[in-house]
């Protein structure tokens, strides 16, 4: 039985979904959470169901924003001494940029975006994408403990630990001296929707929308789905959606349960973003787009046809 | 100003990827290699920054294999100043990358004002250099880059976050700045900039010159396979019956996939 550390965010009164995820495989072993933005009540039952045990709220000076400096001094003070074994996190945009950093304080190693993971005993075997998910391979960590994990969101599935943990929640001060580089202004992005490295569903379009205002028909399937609207890189080069959009290699990877592709070919930095989608539907007047290849349902059609047919059935069906 | 840039050098995204034969890494014979996407922005913007400060010099640093130094010889032709090569093998964990572009800087005798790189490389997606790297030299950093302006030593620093969200970072130099793409649009080398780019110094190391041993190496990969492909799915041709077809692959999704 490893000594595990997890790392979470929130979004609003939440924790992250990552974190329910990566706590309920982790069963089995000792559990704490750590967490720098204030976790409401309802999250420490929902983080004791998963089978949390210690959960610790740090504070401290120049915590208000998260820094990479700030947020690293902050757990490495908070973990010295604790022996964990692992930290884990999401790979979120914190969790890509403070993870890397923290490891290095520590000089352990890191292993980034697992997609799985087991224990042989105590020792952490992953396994990850690699070459943009054209490639999967086993992932080991040596050197110093602890050793740093981070997730992709919706990797690994939810499932709620049989036993669960205490949820006892404490504070704890921990020491930050100095943040060089520091926030001064947040713009707040248009959506009001999950990410897209977090959407459950999402509904994509192509070069094919031919315009930006072409995209609300994409918002409303996406609005009765409880979507969120990506793009690929030929919406985004046309000036059809911003670039916080695009999905592919040089855009999001993305791991929905739905991935609705509208208009897009299936090129393949497209599909390196979106190919491990639980369930794909396309929809593309050619039948021989390579997006059919790798689509569980294919709709060879016009989307502006066939996308508000969709918005209509989905809104009866759930409605 | 002393810039530095790292660079590393990819598969071609179009590149097929196979396993070697005993799966510790991919078959590298036949790929075609190209400067890491995200590390064009990073040599556009120390071009862009030279050229806003007078007497400053652009050295473009690689940790990887020797074969083939496209790579650096690119970004020499789009104007940088120098480079070098640390000698590793394509894939290097990034502890160990990290520690030895810190070993280059060293080497270089130089005080860097500001170290630049992509954001991520395409081909290992670890996301650890800039970062570790930071570390490592004591500095600040800023990921995920998107907008820069500088007066003087003050960095202002556009960084993308999830949902379009952006935090405007204000930071002094010397900093290490990972850019993605947005920052700019990269130039092309010219003919001219690559006939100068073979004169333009390229110095090569060792990782024992630069202080790397074996127990630097933090992560092992083994086991390198290709993902399990997919049953082939059910297409639908839409005819004159898009609604028809419309409401059974919505039924499918229900009671087939149960993805709704
Ligand atoms: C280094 C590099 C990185 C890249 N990174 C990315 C990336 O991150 N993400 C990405 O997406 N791409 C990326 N690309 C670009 C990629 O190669 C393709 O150019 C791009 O994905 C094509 O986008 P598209 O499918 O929307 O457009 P097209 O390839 O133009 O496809 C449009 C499709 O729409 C169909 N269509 C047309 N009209 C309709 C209609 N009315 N109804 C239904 N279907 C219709 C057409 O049949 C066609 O299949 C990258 C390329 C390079 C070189």
């Amino acid at each position: 039985m490893a000594k595990i550390l997890v790392f979470t965010e929130t979004t609003g009164d939440n924790v992250k979904t990552v974190t329910l995820e990566i706590l309920g495989k982790l069963n089995g072993h000792e559990v704490d959470v750590v967490s720098i933005s204030n976790l409401s009540e309802s999250s420490i039952t929902e983080l004791a169901k998963y089978g949390a045990g210690n959960i610790h709220q740090l504070k401290g000076n120049h915590l208000e924003h998260y820094t990479p400096e700030g947020y690293s001094q902050a757990l490495k003070s908070f973990i010295d001494g604790k022996g964990y074994d692992y930290v884990f996190t999401g790979s979120t945009s914190i969790g890509k940029d403070l993870i890397p950093r923290l490891a290095g304080m520590f000089d352990a190693g890191m292993a980034s975006e697992v997609t799985n993971f087991i224990f042989e005993g105590d020792t952490f075997a992953g396994t990850r994408p690699l070459f943009a998910g054209k490639c999967l391979a086993k992932v080991e960590i040596s050197g110093p403990k602890p050793h740093f994990i981070t997730v992709r969101p919706n990797a690994l599935g939810l499932a709620e630990s049989p036993s669960a943990g205490a949820g006892s929640k404490s504070e704890a001060s921990v020491s930050v001296d100095q943040v060089r580089a520091s926030i001064k202004e947040i713009i707040k992005g248009a959506s009001e929707k999950l990410d897209l490295t977090e959407a459950n569903i999402i509904v994509s379009g192509g070069r094919a929308i031919k315009d930006a205002s072409n995209f609300k028909i994409l918002n409303e399937l996406a609005d009765v789905l409880g979507a969120t609207v990506g793009a690929s890189r030929a919406a985004v080069d046309s000036g059809y959606a911003p670039h916080s959009m695009q999905v592919g290699q040089t855009g999001k990877t993305v791991a929905p349960s739905l991935y609705i592709a509208c208009g897009i070919s299936g090129a393949i930095q497209h599909l390196a973003g979106m190919r491990t989608s639980k369930c794909i539907v396309a929809i593309n007047t050619d039948p021989e787009a390579p997006i059919f290849t790798k689509a569980d349902y294919g709709i060879v059609g016009d989307l502006f046809d066939v996308v508000p047919l969709l918005t209509q059935e989905f809104k009866a069906l759930l409605g | 100003m002393n810039i530095f840039v790292c660079v590393k050098q990819v598969p071609d995204t179009e590149t097929k990827i196979t396993p070697n034969s005993d799966g510790s890494f991919i078959e590298t014979n036949s790929i075609k290699w190209i400067m890491n996407p995200y590390d064009e922005f990073a040599v556009e913007q120390a071009l862009l920054i030279k050229a806003a400060n007078s007497g400053s010099t652009v050295t473009v640093l690689r940790v990887g294999g020797i074969k083939d130094t496209e790579a650096l010889r690119t970004a020499m032709a789009m104007g940088a100043d120098e480079s070098y090569l640390v000698e590793a093998d394509d894939n290097l964990d990034s502890y160990r990358t990290a520690k030895a572009l810190k070993g280059a800087i060293e080497k270089s005798g130089k005080n860097p004002d500001l170290i630049l790189s992509g954001k991520q490389a395409i081909d290992s997606d670890s996301l650890q250099v800039p970062q570790l790297l930071a570390q490592m030299l004591n500095l600040p950093s800023v990921s995920v880059v998107v907008g820069f302006e500088q007066n003087g030593e003050e960095l202002t620093l556009k960084r993308e976050v999830e949902g379009g969200t952006i935090e405007i970072y204000s930071v002094k130099t010397p900093c290490v700045v990972a850019c993605n793409k947005g920052l700019n649009t990269p130039r092309y080398a010219s003919l001219p900039g690559i006939m100068k780019a073979k004169k333009k110094p390229l110095t090569q190391l060792s990782l024992s010159d630069v202080g790397v041993t074996a127990e630097d190496q933090r992560v092992k990969y083994s086991n390198f396979q290709l993902p399990p492909e997919k049953p082939p799915g059910k297409k639908f041709e839409t005819g004159d019956n898009v609604a028809s077809v419309v409401k059974e692959v919505v039924g499918l999704l229900r009671n087939e996939a149960k993805v709704i």
